[in-house]
């Protein structure tokens, strides 16, 4: 029988946002922390880039998904925990798209339009005004760390899929056939 | 024709041309603003300065004999951030220790059209100073005039930002300059 996998393309996207994600969430710690240089504004800069293309690639991959439905989850698994499984990514979803727009929009009220690559120009939704860019730093921060625990329970859950259930929950997201 | 009349005549000349000689000495600091637009990793990045002044002899109808002293204070920087602003007052940017003040003082104003004129003059900054040009649009209204124009400023003539600032991949060398004074007739 031929076991259901995720398309080609849903797990190219799935790997390739996981590594871009982790390392935005890496980069923003560590530039935040910066002394004010030249290194800590072409960070900055790159670090917006890279969270455009983030959201691009998010929007690319809710509109594959609407074509491309995942493959059911596995029939062992109770109603209470499908659920919990569908809020969990429900979740990652929603943070995937509110952390570069908060993103965007803080550097808006900051006063610091984002220039994509520095050619295109993304318009800014907000004026500038330091109390709103404030409070979307703050914003910004706690959909990262709110993020971090969603997706520690993410991997955590795809181990015990693999582990404990051993069932192919975790094997269908794999690059590689494994049996 | 009686003395009586060529006196008015004379008189009424006079104060014609006194009307149009009104000379502009100051400006009106709250009604006054300077810009300044700079490009950081390609994005355009507004800043402003606060606390400037300027001393003014001009008479739109006798710009050759134009002079304006402009004093400039630069710690009065917003340069788009509370760590741009830290940044900028140290040593490597306008070490305002040192240099409190930007200056420039004309050498000549010539007309260009009409309500359209050009000042060059010496501009200080850092403890350099460098040849500037200027357009600007001179708008009477009154006794009181607007006043606006821009220039680009070269940061690297006047050491501003040096070291680790000194290439211009992060922060561009042109800096665009926009002024707008309100200035005042003397009375």
């Amino acid at each position: 029988m031929q076991k259901a996998r995720y398309t080609l393309t849903a797990i190219a996207i799935h790997w390739g946002m996981a590594i871009l994600l982790i390392a935005l969430f890496v980069v923003g710690l560590y530039m935040h922390e910066l002394k004010f240089s030249p290194l800590k504004l072409q960070i900055y800069a790159w670090h917006k880039w890279a969270g455009v293309t983030a959201f691009i690639l998010v929007m690319l991959r809710l509109a594959w998904r609407l074509k491309h439905r995942p493959p059911a989850l596995p029939w062992t698994m109770s109603k209470m925990t499908k659920l919990g499984a569908n809020i969990g990514h429900g979740m990652l979803y929603l943070l995937m798209i509110a952390i570069p727009l908060s993103g965007w929009l803080m550097s808006s009220a900051k006063g610091f339009q984002t220039v994509y690559f520095g050619v295109l120009p993304i318009p800014d939704l907000l004026s500038k005004d330091k109390a709103i860019g404030d409070a979307l730093e703050a914003v910004h921060m706690i959909l990262n760390y709110s993020m971090a625990a969603i997706l520690v329970g993410h991997i955590g859950a795809a181990i015990k899929h693999h582990v404990v259930d051993k069932d192919d929950v975790l094997r269908r997201m794999l690059p590689w056939r494994a049996s | 024709m009686n003395i009586k009349v060529w006196a008015s005549v004379i008189g009424g000349l006079m104060l014609a041309s006194g009307a149009q000689a009104t000379e502009f000495t100051s400006i009106q600091n709250d009604k006054s603003s300077l810009h300044f637009v700079y490009k950081q990793m390609g994005v355009p990045v507004d800043g402003s300065f606060n606390k400037f002044n300027a001393q003014l002899a001009f008479d739109p109808s006798k710009p050759a004999n134009a002079k304006v002293d402009f004093e400039l204070n630069l710690a009065s920087i917003d340069a788009g951030s509370d760590e741009a602003n830290d940044e900028v007052s140290g040593k490597s940017w306008f070490n305002t220790k040192v240099y409190p003040k930007a200056t420039f003082a004309s050498t000549a104003v010539k007309q260009l059209a009409a309500n359209r004129y050009e000042v060059s003059g010496k501009m200080t900054i850092k403890g350099r100073t460098q040849m500037i040009t200027a357009p600007f649009t001179f708008t009477p209204q009154g006794n009181t005039a607007k006043v606006d124009g821009s220039f680009v400023l070269k940061r690297s003539e006047f050491a501003i930002g040096e070291g680790m600032w000194a290439d211009f991949g992060t922060v561009a060398n042109e800096i665009q300059i926009n002024f707008h004074f309100l200035a005042n007739a003397s009375k």
